[in-house]
């Protein structure tokens, strides 16, 4: 690395740490607290999941095993700190965390990265569910449905740092985000971190070079079920309770979801995706009651059309910049994203109107005017706009392909 | 004991009849496309709904007909306009692309039909019994299902193994360029059998949302038991999942009916424990969910090609 880069990424990295200082002074409401202190915990997991991911291509559908397991392992520790009167202050739970959920992730890794692809997908789902069920069995160790709950007031505290205020409990949380957040980076730096690319991209050359995919698999599996049990800690620590839900598909869903929306290939992606989906999920739901259907809406759009998801686009954007070619290709891109939320407006109007079909409710309402679902011309203004967004986005997809808005109009292939 | 063990034969080899039909399509998809449909259990989901709406209007046998056909449509317009165009960002990218739409449907459902389970029921000269057993009815609907389940296999068997289309259909998987070259239209061939595999789904779900609940959460009871079919029968072996459906569902079956703890188990091979801890509380009709996903464990561990399989993945 060159002086000049080195100093940028410490830039930074000094800039992400400012960040989150100054934030909670910003946001300063209790609602808002818990908000970030739950978008914390979201982003490390979702940076650990993208450690299989984007990093070495292994498609988890059972990673909130790890989560959970780490969760449950700091609330356990939580009590014997009471009761025990262990000299452990709770402000290193996570530590104990990356230890519960490195080694599940040591024991089921032991078989399930032998295979790959598709094969390696089904062992997750089977192994999560598997322990998703034994949550529920056994409970002496998880709690049954009501799950565990620990006090996190209890054991000593460090330099008079307690976790009593919610004040406190978002320095905890962000100081663990950021140390994650830079180790996990650091890793992606490492030898190990580049032979997780490599074996993602071609395992075969990685053998031929003389190391064993295998066991690089394993390797990163291990770390990348660590972080997500600190993830898991961190929940443990900012609910005080964890319950086997915590384990289950649901949570392993919504982390590839956000590792996904937000970007795989790049780094900082699952954190855009991370704060993205939590706020969508806080603030979203207060205006529809179907916003989940616009999550999978997002998340398909994402799958079909941008593989490299929001991080993706956002690194896209920025290469441009830097190489001067942003003249050029912004009205491109200006119109495309145009028509995408002409096209995404019209399918909320269907959408919200259907759901109004059953559930009746007000009209739904945007820019001042109501549009009721029983008339039939509001169903075909939303059917036009969905039709407009796509003309519009064929257009300017073809306008960078053939190179004039002229070209793209033109209905029939031009030769290049 | 006897009755016990003719009803749970009997129930076993009816759900894991019905576990075949779900897995004979999701077979068929991925022997010829290589896509794991993630979404598959949701098209069954589809069925069984879009069989209540029909059914309502025109009653339970013309739905039989008619809702495979609109949930193999559907399935058409997502091979044609969604899973194409992902296809060539690699198999990840696939499972991906199908595990949204799962989501997808999920949702969708809940929009249109609400989130509670709907009164769907096979018709009354269905249920009422066909013999009796021990003074319980065995009604008839059981054994209509069995029926088609078998008729499905055999069709589809026969299709694929006696017919020019099932030819060129397998011919397309191995070598679709060379097919192509002999003017079949193999992007359609594709088409075709996604279509296929997902109307088969919701002929599965005609029946099976009769027979259990038809709610939004039967996709996601369902669509994890069907991949351990799949995968433990053998990827893409017709057979294999045969085999692997009858044998999960008698598993299932008799493990909800014996009435046993684990610890009574443990003391046959001479180890103790205690009726106070979970181990020795948890009977093994609790234990019965999770022994499909213990079995896929220790097949992709020792028999990574599954009972049948032909190759490993």
């Amino acid at each position: 690395m060159t002086g000049a880069s080195t100093f940028k990424t410490l830039l930074i990295w000094l800039g992400f740490a400012v960040l989150l200082i100054v934030l909670p002074m910003v946001f300063a409401s209790r609602t808002s607290l818990t908000l970030m202190n739950i978008i914390g915990v979201w982003v490390v997991f979702a940076l650990a999941y993208n450690m299989l991911l984007g990093q070495s291509g292994m498609l988890s559908f059972g990673h909130a095993v790890y989560f959970g397991l780490g969760g449950y392992a700091a609330i356990h520790m939580m009590a014997a700190i009471k009761s025990q009167r262990l000299g452990i202050p709770v402000a290193a739970l996570p530590v104990v965390g990356f230890m519960a959920g490195m080694a599940a992730g040591a024991v089921i890794g032991w078989f399930s990265c032998r295979r790959s692809g598709t094969p390696f997908a089904m062992i997750s789902l089977g192994v999560g569910e598997l322990i998703a069920a034994s949550g529920l069995m056994f409970v002496s160790i998880f709690g049954g449905e009501e799950g565990v709950s620990g006090d996190r007031s209890a054991g000593p505290e460090w330099f008079g740092f307690s976790l009593g205020p919610q004040i406190n409990v978002y320095y905890f949380i962000a100081f663990w985000v950021f140390a994650a957040t830079l180790a996990m980076w650091a890793f992606t730096k490492t030898p190990l971190g580049r032979l997780a690319n490599a074996v993602r991209d071609n395992p075969d050359r990685v053998a031929f070079i003389g190391y064993d995919p295998q066991r690089v698999r394993y390797l990163v599996f291990l770390i990348s079920g660590g972080f997500a049990g600190l993830a898991g800690s961190l929940s443990a620590v900012n609910f005080e309770i964890i319950t086997p839900e915590k384990l289950g598909a649901l949570n392993s869903g919504a982390v590839l979801l956000m590792a996904y929306i937000g970007g795989a290939a790049v780094f900082f992606g699952p954190i855009i995706g991370a704060v993205l989906i939590s706020l969508m999920q806080s603030m979203l739901s207060d205006f529809t009651k179907v916003w989940q259907l616009y999550l999978g809406l997002l998340f398909v759009v994402v799958v079909m059309f941008a593989p490299y998801g929001i991080g993706g686009i956002v690194a896209q954007v920025l290469n441009a910049v830097r190489k001067g070619e942003l003249a050029e290709k912004l009205p491109g891109w200006l119109m495309g994203a145009l028509g995408a939320i002409v096209a995404f407006g019209g399918a909320i109007m269907a959408i919200e109107m259907a759901y109004r079909v059953r559930e009746g409710g007000r009209p739904f309402t945007a820019f001042g005017s109501a549009f009721p679902h029983t008339a039939l011309s509001s169903w075909a203004i939303a059917a036009g706009l969905i039709a407009l967004g796509l003309a519009i986005v064929v257009v300017a997809v073809r306008w960078r392909r053939r190179g004039s808005l002229g070209a793209a109009l033109r209905l029939k292939e031009v030769a290049p | 004991m006897m009755e016990t063990i003719v009803f749970s034969t009997l129930n076993g080899v009816l759900y894991g009849l019905l576990l075949f039909m779900l897995a004979s399509g999701l077979t068929l998809i991925f022997s010829m496309m290589g896509v794991l449909n993630f979404a598959h259990a949701s098209f069954y989901m589809l069925g069984a709904y879009v069989a209540f709406t029909l059914g309502s209007v025109t009653g339970f046998w013309v739905a039989l007909i008619l809702a495979p056909l609109v949930v193999g449509l559907f399935g058409a317009v997502v091979e044609r306009f969604g899973l194409r165009h992902v296809h060539k960002n690699g198999h990840v990218a696939e499972l991906l692309f199908t595990f949204g739409i799962a989501y997808l449907i999920e949702e969708i459902v809940k929009l249109i039909w609400g989130k509670n389970p709907l009164p769907y029921t096979p018709p009354p000269i269905l249920q009422q019994p066909l013999f009796t057993l021990w003074g319980t009815h065995y009604p008839a609907f059981r054994i209509f299902m069995m029926v088609v389940a078998i008729a499905m296999f055999v069709a589809l068997w026969a299709l694929l193994k006696r017919t020019r289309v099932g030819l060129i259909v397998q011919a397309s998987l191995s070598n679709p360029h060379m097919v192509g070259h002999l003017g079949h239209n193999v992007p359609l061939v594709f088409m075709g059998v996604f279509a296929v595999g997902c109307a088969m789904a919701g002929l599965a779900g005609v029946i099976g949302g009769a027979l259990l609940v038809t709610d939004p959460a039967m996709a996601l009871t369902l669509g994890p038991i069907v991949f351990v079919v799949v995968v433990v029968g053998g990827m893409g072996s017709l057979g294999g999942a045969f085999v692997a459906s009858i044998l999960i569902g008698l598993i299932q079956t008799f493990a909800v009916a014996v009435d046993a703890s684990l610890s009574d188990l443990l003391a046959r091979f001479g180890i103790l424990v205690s009726n106070r801890s979970d181990l020795g509380r948890i009977t093994l009709a609790q234990v019965a969910p999770m022994l499909p996903f213990l079995i896929l464990v220790l097949v992709l561990i020792f028999r990574p090609r599954g009972l049948m399989g032909a190759r490993e993945s």
